[in-house]
This record gives structure tokens, C-alpha cells and sequence, in this order.
């Protein structure tokens, strides 16, 4: 799904998802995400390998986070970063979705980082575009950079990904960042399990290379990471789940849970977190297990990797593809 | 005097068809011979008949050996008029049905405003009359605006020419409402037809619940929630002695609630449409809009269900679920994307699969879209060849492979989720009281 072009390093147009994608182009981009963090802690942290390209962030769904990150990591690599916060209205979302593509693409744009309320709107739009296209979040779908950044946040602890054991618990229903992580993991040799009440989990998710818990202390026994996902207040609404307190006693991150990981086992959140709904305060700002701000600092390095990657398939002075 | 597009062929007017392979479901006629058509009318069939040639003054239809059948009667139809013209008209839906063989298209009640008052039904048939080459039939509305609330006026609707009532894509959520439709529904002895989704479980969903509904992030939809309506349908019918049928049967747990009840001896039918037993869920894959329908398509196992309960006759019908859609409908992220799939032209190729691949006679193909709804909906003088009969037929190569192109279908809306793939069997010639609507006979 996200076009081949060339063999070497990461031979895609897009980026998609992770789905698709090989353990080899995996690697190929956490290395270069590698390079970035070194890079971003010298005073000196720009790049001129985007110099004269456009970036335009396009965000149909709010997010500061990670529209920041990805504005961050254009700029340092000399691209011009342009933000689109595109609202979504409430009748005839999807043609402004194509719509708008047809605006930006006039403009002539190198790089488009597109999120979308709907599943498969990102591979929609990129169908109809001529730059290049990462997917910053479509619907329940795929966030291939929050995977990527995840994936690096371990492997920079551990050396490695494969053989780690991990938990990945809260939402899984909803979560892109779930189903994203679900499969880089296992394409990197990871063991995969995912936590969550009956009516967060979806269905046939086994399928999908996963064990399944509904009790988190049994999920968590013997874990090398454990993930926690946000829970959207708003599922209370749906019947998800009967109330917040109910929740955090089943299935937030306290220290009596998390005494049955392995003891050196890391704490991730992707954020923004709900302190006391699925983590706890103090588990989430123990500083010798929680690698959640570390997490945001791979952020900024991998989608750096990313536009570097997808950079070097874009046409150059010469007309052609490099 | 109103204008007419298909008046039938002038009283008088005689045609044999010569060379033909004669089939009937109804009286399981298959044989060579010949049939001879006057006027609107059949008059006379059989192996004999022209055995010493075709007199003057009667046209000649050379069948080249090949079937002639029953015009085909689909049992469900989504046509635009009123209020979606653009989607599909009388005379657009009515050229893509003549092209697919179907000779009467009974169409839905979900149009805008919707058939839930006897004038609509009576603008539905004038303009019908006036632009479709093929006969069009109305069902009606079960409850007013197909909301699920109140009843629609079922015996004026009756009067003015209703065939069945059905909210159309819409499922009767109310036991309540349901069981007094159903009650009502006995004084005029019209089939209500349910399409058989739980509103409520449904809600918000967009493909089958299961691995590639997880895979693609899309909110699924339980094969349960069409048992639950069904389970509890029959339970109404037992109440009440309606006529009751399922519009689309799309799963194992369906079919086995419908074979128990036929069991039992109750007097219940169910049809399915083409894509319920030739795609299954994967075709949604890569989020394509086209394979979006209502209900939506099954896991494999679903779909051989539906096959084998469609050979051993526990789905009575067969239809084309035809709901055009324009692009714009459809080129959306797949939760915005509109339900539906256009299918006149590709029901009688892609059911001839049955036949091709496993092991059904023409005939028995065939009953499902001819005699069997005929039988159900009351109209006698169709869906049937024998003497006194309409002359309504299509001549068919069985064996004729084609590819489908979207850019050479005839309806407006091009959303089949056939697009590119290779059928065997294709229509030839079709006929509606007398006159040819479609004729692509080679020469």
C-alpha cells in the first residue's frame, strides 16, 4: 500500500501505514531516526535536506502534538512548513476532503502530512496528489510514525525489538496507535499482547498476531513494555465502559499492577494522558521506568527520518527522481 | 393520450422464435423448439411448432440453439424516481435492466419523497409507463416515510397497485410495529419484506464485523444483528399468519433460523442478491466503496452458505440489490461512502455461476428470478412461457464470456463491485410484451 518505487532504503512513495512494510525498511528508518537524535541535541539542529520544499500539514482532526512534531522535524530539515487545521463540517466531510486535495495540490506541495477522522481517508487522498504522503492518523486505521517512534523509544533501551514481550493495553477498539504498533512489532519479532475490557477489544484481533487479556494482571505477568492507550472520555457515552473510576480499577496503570511486568519493564503512553483514568501519576513520572517523555523526543527524530526518506524520491533540480 | 415508451409489440403482430431452447421453471420445460408470440402475448410453444418452417407474415427470431427464457422479474430494485434521477432513472435503470434480461423490475419504496401513499404510487407508475422500456411494479412503504413508526395506508396502497410492502433498506425495528404491520398486513395477503438489520446493533457501521473490519480500523456490523431481527420476525409470524420474507439472507445463522421455520411448515420465503454468494468481505479490502453494501458482504463461510442455501432452495429468490450511486456518493473515505451496488446488468451472468461451477440446471437458475417471484408477488400472467402468458423472454448465451466494464454498463450509476471481473452468460435478446428491448443478437 505504499507504492513501490526503488529497492533501496525506503523504496516508497508514502508512507501509509505500517502494514506492508518490510522488517528491513523498518530498520532502515529507525536507523536514520537514530541519527536524528544525536542530531537534535547539538545546538546546531538543522538539516538542509528539504531545502526549497514545501511541507503542508493538513489536520481534519485537532492534534497539537503531533502536528507540532511533524512542523519541528520539516523546518529542521530546511523545508517550509505550512499548517492547514481543516474543521471538519458536519455534512459532506468527504468532499472537502477531495476538495481540499485538489486545492494543495495546485500549490504545488513536496510532502503532505494528512490526518483524518476516517479510516483509509489518508490513502484516499493520496490517490489523488502528486506529492508525497505520511499518514499523521486515519480514524481507527494506522499512525505509522507513533509506531515508529514506540519501536525506536525500545529499541534504543533494549538494542533491540525482537523477543521483547509486549502489553498494549486501554482502547484497542479505537486505537490507530494500537493497530499500527500490533504490527511493527510483530514484523519486528516481537511478542504481542493486547489488554483491554471485552467491548474495547475488536473483533477477530487475533488474527492479527495478538494474545489476548481482559485481565491486566495476567496480561502484564512476566511483560518487557508495557503500552498504555488513551481512553477517550467520550466512550462513556457508547456503553464501553460503565464509568472512569470502574475503569481505572480494572485497567489503570497502578504500581500493584505493574509489579507483575518484569522489573525493569519500561512504561509508554503516545499522549496526551488521562492521570488517574488509565495511569497512574506516579507510575507515569517514575524516572527510572516511564520513557514517556522520551517518547515525544523520538518523535521529532523519526518523523525527520520519515520526510528524509520520503525526500529522496521526490523529483530534483534535474526533473527526476534521485 | 400519454406517451408510452415500450407499448408493446401491435396486437396482431406475430413472432416465432425459432431454434430456440425452450425453458420454463414454472413447468420445467427444457427442450428445442419453437414459440410463437402475438401481440403482447404467448400463444403457442413446443418442440413441433414451425417444424416445417415460419409462414408468411409472421416474424422470424432465429434463438440460434441457444436459451429462451422467462424474462427475468427482479424482486428488488432501488430506481431514483422520485427524487434521485440523477442516480438512476426509469429510463436509464429500465435500458440496464432490458440489457441484463429482466423484463420486470419491482422496485423500492425508499425514494423522496418515499412510495408511502397511494398518488406516489400512481406518479410511480405513470412515469414508469412513460419512460421505462421494461414493466415496473411499485412496492410500498410498510410504515409512512419508511420511519418504523406508523403504518402506511397498506389498503389504499393495495388499490392502487403495490405489489409488496417493504421500508426498503430500512429494517422495521419495532416488535411492536412490526406485529401490527404484519397482523394488517393479512387483510390484503401482500408479502411484507423486511430487511433484516438491527438497527441499533448495526449503528455506525460500515463492513462485516470480523478480521478485515479490525484490520482496516472500520466499525463492523455482527452477522447477528440479521439473525435477531429475523429470530424474532418469525416469532411475529407466528402470531400473526402474515406473509412474511426476508429481502437479503446473507449468513449461515439466517439461513438455518429460515430452514427451521420452512420446517416447521411456516410460510415464510427469503431471497439474496448475487454479491451475498459470489464476494465475500475481502472485497472490501483497500477501503473499496464499491464493495460497501447493505447488509454488508460476509466472511467466506457466509458466502458458501448462502450458495448452497440458494441450490438447496432454502432462498426462494434471487435479486440484483441494484442501488446506483453516483461518484460523489462514493468517492469518500469509506465511512462517509454511501451503501449500494448496482446490479441489473450482471444478475443473470453472475448467477449463471451457479450453473457454470456448481452444478445447477438453467431452470432451476432461473425459478429464483422468474417464476418463483411471480408466485410470490402475484403476478400470474409472468415469469412463466405458456400459452396466454406475457410475452416477456430473453434469449441468452450461457457460455458467452465477457469482462465487466463499468464504462460500457447502461445504468447511470457505474458502482458495480463487479468492475474488471470476467462472468460467463450474457443476454442477447430481451423481450417485454412483445416488442424487443434489447437485441444484441449477432449477425
Amino acid at each position: 500500500m505504499n507504492d513501490t518505487a526503488s529497492p533501496a532504503g525506503y523504496p516508497h512513495r508514502h508512507l501509509l501505514g505500517i502494514e506492508g512494510l518490510h522488517p528491513p525498511e523498518i530498520a532502515y528508518l529507525l536507523d536514520l531516526a537514530d541519527a536524528y537524535v544525536e542530531q537534535n541535541r547539538q545546538i546546531d539542529k538543522k538539516r538542509a535536506v528539504l531545502r526549497g520544499r514545501t511541507q503542508v500539514n493538513l489536520f481534519f482532526e485537532a492534534s497539537t502534538r503531533t502536528s507540532t512534531s511533524f512542523e519541528l522535524a520539516g523546518k529542521r530539515l530546511g523545508a517550509d512548513v505550512i499548517n492547514m487545521a481543516v474543521a471538519r463540517s458536519s455534512v459532506q466531510k468527504g468532499e472537502t476532503l477531495l476538495d481540499t486535495a485538489m486545492t494543495l495540490n495546485a500549490m504545488h506541495p513536496d510532502v503532505l502530512v494528512v490526518r483524518h477522522g476516517d479510516s483509509g481517508a489518508v490513502q484516499l487522498l493520496s490517490q489523488k496528489v502528486g506529492c508525497a504522503v505520511i499518514n499523521a492518523g486515519d480514524g481507527a486505521h494506522e499512525h505509522p510514525t507513533q509506531a515508529l517512534l514506540d519501536a525506536l523509544t525500545i529499541r534504543r533501551r533494549r538494542g533491540h525489538l525482537d523477543g521483547q514481550v509486549v502489553a498494549i493495553c486501554g482502547d484497542i477498539l479505537h486505537s490507530r496507535v494500537a493497530r499500527s504498533n500490533i504490527i511493527l512489532l510483530n514484523t519486528m519479532g516481537a511478542e504481542v499482547r493486547v489488554i483491554g475490557p471485552p467491548t474495547l477489544v475488536p473483533a477477530a484481533v487475533e488474527a492479527l498476531g495478538v494474545t489476548v487479556h481482559h485481565d491486566m494482571r495476567k496480561g502484564l505477568n512476566g511483560v518487557d513494555i508495557v503500552m498504555m492507550l488513551r481512553l477517550q472520555i467520550e466512550r462513556m457515552q457508547g456503553s464501553y465502559v460503565p464509568s472512569l473510576r470502574e475503569y481505572f480499577q480494572l485497567y489503570g496503570l497502578d504500581q500493584s499492577k505493574l509489579e507483575l511486568a518484569k522489573p525493569d519493564a519500561l512504561i509508554m503512553h503516545p499522549g496526551p494522558m488521562n492521570r488517574g483514568v488509565e495511569i497512574d501519576s506516579l507510575v507515569a513520572d517514575d524516572i527510572n521506568r516511564s520513557v514517556i517523555r522520551e517518547q515525544v523526543e523520538m518523535g521529532v527524530a523519526v518523523r525527520m527520518a520519515c520526510l528524509d526518506a520520503l525526500g529522496r524520491h521526490l523529483p530534483n533540480l534535474n526533473g527526476a527522481a534521485s | 393520450m400519454t406517451r408510452r415508451a415500450n407499448p408493446g409489440a401491435a396486437p396482431g403482430t406475430r413472432v416465432a422464435y425459432v431454434n430456440a431452447r425452450l425453458l420454463d421453471p414454472a413447468s420445467g420445460l427444457d427442450a428445442m423448439g419453437a414459440l410463437l408470440t402475438e401481440g403482447d402475448r404467448v400463444v403457442d410453444l413446443g418442440p413441433g411448432l414451425f417444424a416445417e418452417g415460419v409462414p408468411e407474415g409472421i416474424g422470424r427470431v432465429d434463438c440460434l440453439g441457444l436459451p429462451l427464457a422467462p424474462g427475468l422479474i427482479d424482486m428488488q430494485a432501488a430506481i431514483g424516481e422520485p427524487g434521485a434521477e440523477h442516480k438512476e432513472s426509469f429510463s436509464s435503470g429500465s435500458r440496464a435492466a432490458a440489457a441484463g434480461g429482466i423484463t420486470t423490475l419491482i422496485c423500492l419504496p425508499n425514494t423522496d419523497p418515499p412510495i408511502d401513499q397511494a398518488a406516489i404510487v400512481e406518479y410511480v407508475e405513470r412515469r414508469a409507463r412513460e419512460n421505462s422500456l421494461v414493466r415496473v411494479q411499485p412496492m410500498a412503504a410498510i410504515t409512512k416515510g419508511c420511519r418504523g413508526e406508523e403504518m402506511a395506508e397498506m389498503g389504499l396502497l393495495t388499490e392502487a397497485g403495490a405489489v409488496a410492502f417493504t421500508d426498503g433498506d430500512r429494517a422495521v425495528a419495532s416488535a411492536r410495529v412490526m406485529r401490527r404491520a404484519l397482523a394488517y398486513s393479512t387483510l390484503f395477503g401482500k408479502l411484507v419484506i423486511q430487511h433484516a438489520e438491527d438497527p441499533s446493533l448495526a449503528r455506525d457501521g460500515q463492513m462485516n464485523e470480523g478480521e478485515t473490519a479490525t484490520r482496516l480500523g472500520l466499525t463492523g456490523i455482527p452477522t447477528a444483528a440479521e439473525a435477531i431481527i429475523i429470530e424474532r420476525d418469525l416469532r411475529l409470524v407466528a402470531l400473526t399468519g402474515a406473509r412474511y420474507h426476508v429481502a437479503l439472507v446473507t449468513c449461515a445463522e439466517s439461513i438455518a433460523l429460515i430452514r427451521a421455520a420452512k420446517a416447521r411448515g411456516m410460510a415464510v420465503t427469503c431471497g439474496t442478491a448475487t454479491h451475498y454468494f459470489t464476494l465475500n468481505d475481502n472485497a472490501v479490502h483497500d477501503y473499496r466503496t464499491f464493495a460497501k453494501v447493505s447488509p454488508p458482504l460476509r466472511a467466506e463461510a457466509d458466502r458458501i452458505a448462502v450458495r448452497e442455501a440458494v441450490r438447496d432452495g432454502t432462498i426462494d429468490v434471487i435479486v440484483s440489490a441494484h442501488q446506483p450511486q453516483d461518484v460523489e456518493a462514493k468517492r469518500q473515505p469509506f465511512a462517509q461512502a454511501a451503501f449500494g451496488a448496482a446490479g441489473l446488468e450482471t444478475m443473470l451472468p453472475v448467477a449463471l455461476n451457479l450453473h457454470h461451477d456448481h452444478g445447477m440446471s438453467l431452470n432451476e437458475i432461473l425459478a429464483p428470478m422468474t417464476a418463483t417471484p411471480a408466485r410470490l408477488l402475484g403476478l400470474a400472467s409472468r415469469g412463466q412461457v405458456r400459452p396466454g402468458a406475457k410475452a416477456d423472454l430473453v434469449l441468452f448465451d450461457p457460455e458467452k464470456p465477457w469482462r465487466v466494464d463499468v464504462d460500457r454498463l447502461r445504468g447511470k450509476s457505474k458502482n458495480t463491485p463487479y468492475e474488471g471481473m470476467p462472468v460467463t452468460g450474457k443476454v442477447l435478446m430481451t423481450v417485454v410484451d412483445g416488442l424487443a428491448v434489447f437485441d444484441e443478437r449477432p449477425r
